[in-house]
């Protein structure tokens, strides 16, 4: 049983990984019986940053989840309690973690090394995650953690197979496992062999939130993230508004003289 | 006859004394010289289109590039260690100074575009055959200058792209007989791409190569100064003159084709802001994903491509199985265009008179050099490869073949005037 | 002008007044294009976050600072001067009005609340911009009355070594100095009765940094 378990997961994780690495190619696939297969890897989260409360949320979420061990080395706590207009006394009192300064940089608060001894990796710092990954991918790992018991963290991820990461959302999402089926997949070359494919995930303990809450939840945090990785974009794109339209008009008023002077040539 | 309408410049006969601080200036400093020589003095053909814009529209990126660039500098933090940081600092912490970094990064893809555009038109009308041959070598100068400033720039901000396609594009150096290994090394300053890289790459990015391309540019105009400028139906507007020496189909530079301009780079700049505000990843086409993480010489990114403008000789590149081999045909491709004046026997310069043969291996080309900027994208694999290897073909054989189907290429007549319709 | 075969006609029906309009018209919102693009070259120059998070207020614990001692912190860069006056040193600031150049402090840089006599916010803490108002250097104290190499009559305050300005205690320029302004004061505000944070305006209710 443990063998076919293990089994099963490392064919997902081979699965996972080539999927990563011919993310261009994939399509959601169809599968007998509704089974999920690939599905999860267009699972999509749309760009929400101009919602300052959904920000707020995630601002939330990451200092009660994410800072023990990830740092915003590029995002000074000010700036945050600006952009995402948190009063600096809220700032203080709720996200500030204490002997830190509002104009001091996101710091993990275990120190890298002891992480990566932990671990076996060091957290990656995540102020440009978003930037590097791009926000589906941030999405669909934080909700495809599954139970894995040949993992020392006791999880595996279907986004990033062998993860170092823990789930420590799973307090908020529960304990789920992945359940495999075999299936006949058919290959490149047109003949069809027996895979393994992902049927449906099965919670196995409940969380704290229910399955809509902790989406909501994993959307906010990415959307906190995507923040993170470039706070100037919500300013950027309402400049650019008023930009482009300027340069309509200028560009009208440039032809309008350009049709005048060039009467002149027959 | 003269006489000039009250809003066009006036054509006073030099020497005329002027008032005030004019007269002081003129007597000094060429100013009305160089109105009368280079502007209203110059005559251009009357019946430009669109593909003319991208000339000054190159000009315009080249100001775009130096002032942004200037203002990166003041902030940018060169060096292994700080350089990254220094971007991300450019990004949040300087006032503007997001914007100031996507309008250098938005105006080098930009810079290539109307570049490719600006030889096009070169190949669409035959503006490189005689007596332009030296204003085409110029131009390849000056395209030669580009790439490397574009690739330098890359390595700046010290991204795992900016380090790994630094490591690929130098390590091809090696690929040369004998000198090969102790080239690349040179290059380099270290037994790998490290700090002093980077630094050199600084000060020829920052400082060499934007003299080198200025002083370029301005011999590029030089010579069509003294040219002329070629026209959509490839016939030499000097050989009609009217009875006051001036061309019979050339209209004064100055005001009609500055004004002209100006529209242009007013569409240009739509289209530019357009990116620069909404899309300034450009799909991670222009300010690519893996380079949001520092260099990581432990860690390759997926796929290593060098930016869109140089995919096509990348996938020429990858085509050839040998590797000095296909370094030696990317090369090949690059210098395969300074040959073009001399490849081309025809008889008549502008595709509106040629004939099939040489209207089809243009357009031929244009497919394979996109196809190819395509294919050097996506990963070495599979059918991408068959097809790399079939439209490189392609591509030489556009050059290659050129002397035998230009001199067999049905021509049409050639019109004694320029054709011209007034329109808006 | 209108060209036709190269010759240059006579102008009929060019409308060259609307030439005009639209060339000016033209040339004036390319004017006001162009100075919307200066706007985010010439503010790159003002200091960065980084420059203005280095210059957050900076504090002090005053209950550390004896009587008669003066402690120096920077804030933005400049030294602050803090000095925990006594009884003594107060009472020796009130008669020598007709020594200073401006005892009133009307000349001088400094917040509104500490535009008085003592020039402070509380009388015993004196905060000051330790740089001399003459050419920069920095002042040294001399808090002792009656010190030989300043006179008989000298009050205490500083001696500036460079060109021998003089200010007393509460930071007044002496007549006969080259300086010719009073020392000037950050803005600072003091919170409970120890702490003192300069940078932060005590007119503010929000805890912004000046």
């Amino acid at each position: 049983m443990r063998t076919l378990k293990t089994l099963a997961a490392s064919v997902v994780a081979a699965f996972a990984l080539a999927g990563v690495a011919g993310a261009a190619e994939e399509k959601a696939g169809e599968h007998e019986g509704g089974a999920l297969g690939d599905s999860w890897k267009s699972w999509h989260a749309k760009n929400e940053v101009s919602n300052v409360t959904s920000l707020q949320r995630g601002a939330r979420n990451f200092v009660s989840y994410c800072e023990g061990c990830h740092s915003l080395k590029y995002v000074r706590w000010s700036r945050l309690g600006t952009d995402l207009e948190i009063p600096e006394e809220q700032l203080e009192k709720l996200l500030l973690p204490p002997g830190d300064k509002p104009a001091d940089y996101i710091s993990a608060s275990v120190p890298a090394a002891d992480a990566e001894a932990w671990f076996g990796k060091a957290p990656p710092d995540l102020s440009l995650i978003v930037r590097s990954r791009g926000r589906d991918y941030i999405y669909q790992f934080l909700k495809t953690f599954y139970a894995d018991p040949s993992k020392p963290t006791g999880v595996n991820n279907l986004r990033l197979a062998g993860t170092a990461m823990p789930h420590v959302l799973s307090e908020l999402e529960g304990v789920k496992k992945a359940v495999f089926k075999t299936e006949e997949v058919k290959g490149e070359d047109g003949t069809t062999h027996p895979e393994q494919v992902l049927e449906k995930f099965e919670m196995v303990l409940p969380g704290r939130l229910t399955e809509a809450e902790y989406d909501s939840f994993v959307r906010d945090t990415v959307n906190f993230l995507d923040y993170a990785s470039e706070p100037a974009q919500v300013k950027r794109q309402a400049l650019g508004v008023w930009v482009v339209l300027f340069l309509i008009a200028f560009t009208w008023m440039a032809w309008l003289l350009k049709k005048e002077y060039w009467k002149d040539v027959h | 006859m003269v006489t000039p309408s009250s809003t066009a410049p006036s054509p006073q006969p030099p020497g005329t004394p002027k008032k005030g601080f004019k007269g002081w200036l003129y007597k000094r400093f060429p100013v009305e010289e160089f109105m009368s020589d280079q502007l209203t003095g110059y005559y251009a053909p009357k019946n430009f289109n669109i593909w003319y814009y991208f000339g000054s529209l190159a000009l315009v990126v080249l100001v775009i590039q130096l002032l942004t660039g200037i203002f990166l500098t003041m902030f940018y933090k060169v060096g292994e260690a700080t350089a990254f940081d220094s971007v991300e600092f450019i990004m949040r912490e300087v006032e503007w100074g997001w914007l100031i970094r996507y309008l250098h990064s938005t105006g080098a893809s930009f810079f290539f575009i109307v570049v490719y555009l600006h030889m096009f038109r070169a190949l669409l009308y035959g503006s490189y055959k005689a007596p332009r041959e030296l204003l085409w070598l110029f131009g390849m100068a000056v395209y030669l200058a580009l790439m490397a400033e574009a690739f330098m720039g890359y390595v700046l901000p010290w991204g795992n792209m900016s380090f790994w396609g630094a490591q690929v594009i130098v390590n091809l150096f090696g690929t040369i007989p004998g000198i090969g290994p102790g080239l690349v090394e040179w290059i380099r300053g270290d037994y790998g791409i490290a700090d002093a890289t980077l630094n050199r790459f600084f000060s020829l990015h920052v400082v060499a190569i934007p003299l080198a391309l200025i002083m370029l540019i301005v011999f590029h105009l030089v010579a069509l100064r003294r040219t002329g400028s070629s026209n959509p139906d490839g016939i030499e507007i000097k050989d009609k003159l009217g009875p006051d020496g001036k061309p019979l189909d050339g209209i004064p530079f100055h005001p009609y084709y500055t004004i002209k301009d100006i529209v242009g780079v007013g569409v240009f700049f739509i289209l530019f802001s357009i990116v620069v505000f909404f899309v300034p990843t450009f799909g991670g086409l222009f300010l690519e994903a893996p380079n949001f993480e520092p260099a990581n010489p432990l860690s390759t990114p997926e796929h290593i491509a060098p930016v869109w403008y140089f995919t096509p000789y990348y996938a020429i590149l990858r085509a050839v199985p040998d590797q000095r081999l296909g370094a030696l045909l990317m090369f090949a491709a690059v210098a395969v265009w300074l040959f073009l004046p001399w490849l081309d026997r025809s008889p008549v310069k502008s595709m509106r008179y040629r004939g099939w043969m040489s209207r089809g291996a243009l357009t031929l080309f244009a497919i394979s050099f996109l196809v190819l900027m395509y294919l050097g994208l996506q990963p070495a694999e599979g059918l991408y490869v068959a097809l790399a290897r079939i439209f490189t073909v392609i591509y030489f054989l556009f050059f290659l073949g050129m002397p035998i189907y230009t001199s067999l290429d049905p021509v049409k007549p050639v019109p004694q005037r320029l054709t011209y319709h007034a329109h808006a | 002008m209108t060209v036709q075969n190269g010759v240059i006609a006579a102008d009929d029906d060019v409308d060259n007044s609307r030439r005009k309009f639209l060339t000016t018209a033209t040339t004036a919102m390319g004017a006001v294009g162009a100075a919307f693009v200066l706007v985010p070259f010439v503010a790159s120059w003002k200091p960065s976050e980084r420059a203005r998070a280095l210059g957050a207020p900076t504090e002090l614990d005053l209950s550390k600072l004896e009587p008669g001692q003066m402690a120096i912190v920077t804030w933005r860069k400049q030294q602050i001067y803090v000095v925990h006056r006594t009884p003594q040193m107060l009472q020796l600031l009130s008669n020598h009005d007709a020594r200073l150049k401006d005892p009133k402090s009307q000349k001088s840089e400094q917040p509104d609340y500490t535009k008085n006599d003592i020039r402070a916010l509380k009388p015993e803490y004196l905060v000051l911009i330790g740089i001399c108002t003459h050419l920069g250097c920095l002042p040294k104290q001399r808090f002792d009355p009656g010190v030989p190499e300043l006179g008989a009559d000298w009050p205490g305050g500083f001696f500036c070594p460079c060109h021998g300005s003089r200010f007393d205690l509460a930071g007044r320029v002496f007549e006969g100095s080259p300086a010719s302004v009073n020392l000037r004061i950050p803005p600072y505000t003091i919170e409970g009765d120890t702490k003192l944070v300069v940078g932060v305006d005590a007119n503010d209710k929000n805890k912004g940094a000046a």
